[in-house]
């Protein structure tokens, strides 16, 4: 039980991410997918901390990680409120408006 | 890594997945919502086999505690709207973007899966709340209040962006 087997779940868990950004067209399981991937990578910077624990680096920018994540989860969701009151769907194929 | 590391991870890591994978393939919100609920109670519960107690105890504060009741609201919020109709057509490209991904996730994980370095000998305060927040606030404290400022701009954007416009 090596910091491979951590590295290659981060991965596994990266892709569930990815593949839910682009196979969904709902706005709000597209935003969890995107924190799907935010923590994926908290896993490996964790895991290579470990390996190395002289100091607290990785464990540290996985602490900003949060932050920033929990930043973007506010606003991606307010954004979200303002897109379904002008469209009233949260579908983004009907994301359209700067197409035309 | 003891075998009750072990254990724990095992189990960690198949409760992560599972909530994973429900997120992304529930067709009601509020189920993908929880999906998310077990993938992150889950990875805290992996962190603790990495020494990362303050990290496991933040993940269940900030992402089960803020952003996952943050996602049932607006879920109550938008009602009905929040499950949108299935995807007709265009398989072509949704295959292929599951196809790509996969093919990079197999390439990765089963590349990396056998990388292995030897675990450190961790410190007594590795990981804790006293080990932690010394190196935040000696050697990142500049960037600590940069996100004190970033937390409090994306406040203020999300206020102004998702406020009504009617009055």
């Amino acid at each position: 039980m090596g910091v491979g087997t951590y590295l290659a779940l981060a991965s596994v868990l990266f892709g569930i991410g990815a593949a839910g950004f682009l196979t969904r067209r709902n706005m709000l399981i597209q935003l969890m997918s995107i924190e799907l991937m935010l923590n994926s990578v908290n896993v490996v910077l964790l895991a290579f901390n470990r390996v190395n624990p002289g100091n607290h680096d990785g464990q540290v920018f996985a602490f900003f990680v949060i932050a920033v994540a929990a930043a973007e989860a506010a606003v991606g969701l307010a954004i979200l409120i303002a897109y379904y009151r002008i469209k009233k769907t949260i579908d983004t194929d009907d994301a359209s408006l700067l197409k035309y | 890594m003891t075998s009750a590391g072990t254990i724990l991870f095992v189990t960690t890591a198949i409760f992560a997945m599972a909530g994973g994978l429900a997120t992304i393939s529930a067709r009601r919100p509020l189920r993908a919502a929880i999906g998310l609920l077990v993938h992150i109670i889950s990875l805290a519960g992996m962190f603790l086999t990495l020494n990362a107690q303050l990290l496991a105890a933040l993940q269940l504060l900030v992402y089960a505690g803020a952003v996952v009741v943050l996602f049932v609201f607006v879920i109550m919020l938008i009602g009905p709207a929040s499950e949108v109709r299935p995807i007709e057509g265009r398989f072509a490209s949704r295959t292929l973007s599951l196809a790509v991904t996969i093919a990079i996730v197999l390439a990765v994980s089963t590349s990396l899966a056998y990388f292995d370095l030897p675990w450190g000998a961790a410190s007594e305060d590795f990981g804790t709340v006293e080990g932690l927040g010394m190196a935040i606030y000696s050697e990142a404290l500049v960037p600590f209040e940069v996100v004190s400022i970033t937390l409090l701009v994306a406040i203020v954007g999300a206020v102004a962006v998702a406020r009504s416009r009617t009055e």
